[in-house]
């Protein structure tokens, strides 16, 4: 019983952060119709800015809304300095994805440079004695994590429903030609999208920095999962998102824990695979209607 | 007197298709103008090259004298320019107030755009009655009186409407039109392409017929209604 509340907490605040992670792909992917291979490394690199302005001794919450400030400013540049002018230039979405490919490569190696490759420690960002629930203990780094992708669901929920921006946002990814008609700027949403989806990655990465060590690559499983987690939700929906992040974590850590630690993430893979042969829309998400 | 909108020389297509062929037309203020003819003939092409979803690949369209076919949809939007497209193009799983909501998006005044929800309610009382539901839920008329609602919360100097007869029931068609009627009356200009030739020509004050991605003829309703080869064109009855 013990055990199993523990799997369960550090599933799903490991959870939360694929969750994070899978909330930018999909923004940015029902938006702006272009999956974000450099999300991992978008997210490395906000990392490294923390990591940076910590050892510079800025204080703690001044380094890490710098991080997530550069994060956006990195994705609307990504999306006004080089997916726009593409696009304006009738680029294909294959095309457009493949600047995403190209920017991971230049991203990481770029970090390989400026940061070199020999594994960092990113300091952990809560401490405190563990929160005992019933018989189990759960870190306050877990209940931090999974509080933070609660709350910025929450956050993400509220802008979305009661905002201009977040209306205009929800139109475009319903309708874009109808989004145009009401006089909606698509180029502004795509940028709004692109900024959001990236600083909500880099939020991610942040958070699990502390649980892995910082190099070049270190995002690369936090990617995955998070593009498991959005596949998983359906990769149209963002609530599908949160909860498939959930999912995934939860899963893969009672197979660490009951079964092998080895077996942790080939399971959560088979398992995605099999949910996507059988629902191939995912598991919240629906068939996307052909856009014309 | 400047037209509100004038189009000169319009060709246009899909890739290599060319779907208008030298198209010229005007709209004074306050007329009522129909754009007329059968399936592909380019209607729905002339009003989204005025709307800005398609560029003219040669050939001008002037507002009140400026050229505008440089410019992007929402500028024109902003300038009250507004389509209602074919098929009604809502946003499904928006609720009907939001998407009345978002026909406010050009101005983005809160209080402006709860005056005009009671304008559009006033017009389309069953909005009002659906306003928490969820666009996709509603019937076909329902959902061309949402997309005509959303395109009047925009405040239109010309209102654009492509087929909003199409798949209605006979009923549905005529209370529309009479409330389309009545939004002219209440002072937008408006231009309509309908394949319902003899519905649009009791609306219009003049029409265009197009064939072809050319037009063919334009007069003024009442002698269009009258001309022979429209009667057997496309009135269904035989000429005389």
């Amino acid at each position: 019983m013990d055990a199993l509340i523990r799997y369960l907490a550090g599933g799903l605040s490991a959870g939360a952060l694929y969750g994070l992670m899978a909330l930018g792909l999909v923004l940015i992917y029902r938006a702006s119709e272009v999956v974000n291979f450099g999300h991992g490394d978008m997210a490395m690199i906000s990392t490294f800015v923390a990591y940076t302005l910590l050892q510079a001794r800025w204080p703690l919450p001044i380094a890490l809304l710098g991080a997530v400030l550069f994060g956006a400013l990195l994705g609307a540049l990504v999306e006004g300095g080089l997916l726009r002018p593409a696009r304006h230039r009738r680029a294909s979405p294959l095309t457009l994805v493949v600047i995403t490919l190209g920017l991971a490569l230049v991203l990481n190696g770029l970090a390989g440079f400026l940061w070199g490759h020999e594994i960092r420690t990113f300091p952990t960002l809560v401490s405190g004695p563990p929160l005992a629930l019933g018989p189990a203990r759960i870190t306050r780094e877990q209940t931090f994590n999974l509080s933070v992708g609660i709350g910025l669901g929450l956050v993400l929920y509220g802008f979305l429903r009661f905002t201009w921006s977040g209306l205009a946002l929800r139109a475009v990814i319903q309708n874009p030609e109808a989004a145009r008609l009401v006089g909606i700027p698509m180029d502004r949403i795509f940028l709004l999208a692109w900024a959001m989806g990236v600083a909500l990655g880099a939020i991610a990465g942040i958070l699990a920095a502390p649980l892995i060590y910082l190099e070049p690559n270190a995002m690369l499983a936090l990617l995955i999962k998070g593009f498991a987690a959005a596949v998983l939700g359906g990769m149209t929906s963002l609530p599908g998102a949160v909860i498939g992040g959930w999912l995934l974590g939860v899963l893969e850590n009672l197979v660490a824990g009951y079964i092998a630690t080895e077996l942790k993430t080939p399971f959560a893979f088979a398992l995605i695979v099999a949910v996507l042969a059988v629902r191939p829309a995912g598991l919240l998400g629906r068939p996307m209607a052909r856009r014309v | 007197m400047t037209a509100l909108l004038m189009a000169s020389g319009v060709t246009a297509g899909y890739g290599p298709i060319l779907a208008l062929r030298g198209v010229s037309l005007e709209v004074q203020e306050g007329e009522v103008v129909a754009l007329l003819g059968a399936n592909g003939a380019g209607k729905t092409t002339t009003l989204r090259v005025i709307a800005g979803l398609l560029s003219p690949w040669t050939g001008s369209l002037f507002w009140e004298g400026r050229p505008i076919h440089a410019l992007p949809p929402e500028q024109r939007v902003a300038m009250g320019i507004v389509l209602v497209p074919e098929g009604r193009g809502i946003f499904p799983d928006l609720t009907v107030r939001e998407n009345l909501w978002l026909g406010a998006w050009r101005h983005r005044d809160r209080r402006r755009a709860q005056q005009d929800l009671e304008m559009v309610f006033h017009y389309f009382p069953i909005l009002r009655e659906r306003q928490t539901q969820r666009a996709g839920t509603l019937s076909g008329g329902e959902q061309q009186m949402l997309a005509i609602g959303r395109a009047l919360m925009a405040r239109p100097r010309l209102l654009l409407l492509d087929e909003p007869s199409l798949g209605l029931a006979p009923l549905v068609v005529r209370e529309i039109f009479a409330i389309l009627q009545a939004i002219h009356a209440a002072g937008t200009t408006l231009l309509i392409a309908e394949q319902n030739v003899h519905l649009a020509l009791t609306l219009a004050h003049r029409a265009y017929i197009l064939q072809n991605g050319e037009i063919r003829l334009h007069g003024e309703a009442k002698s269009l209604r009258d001309n022979p080869e429209i009667r057997a064109l496309y009135l269904g009855r035989p000429a005389g």
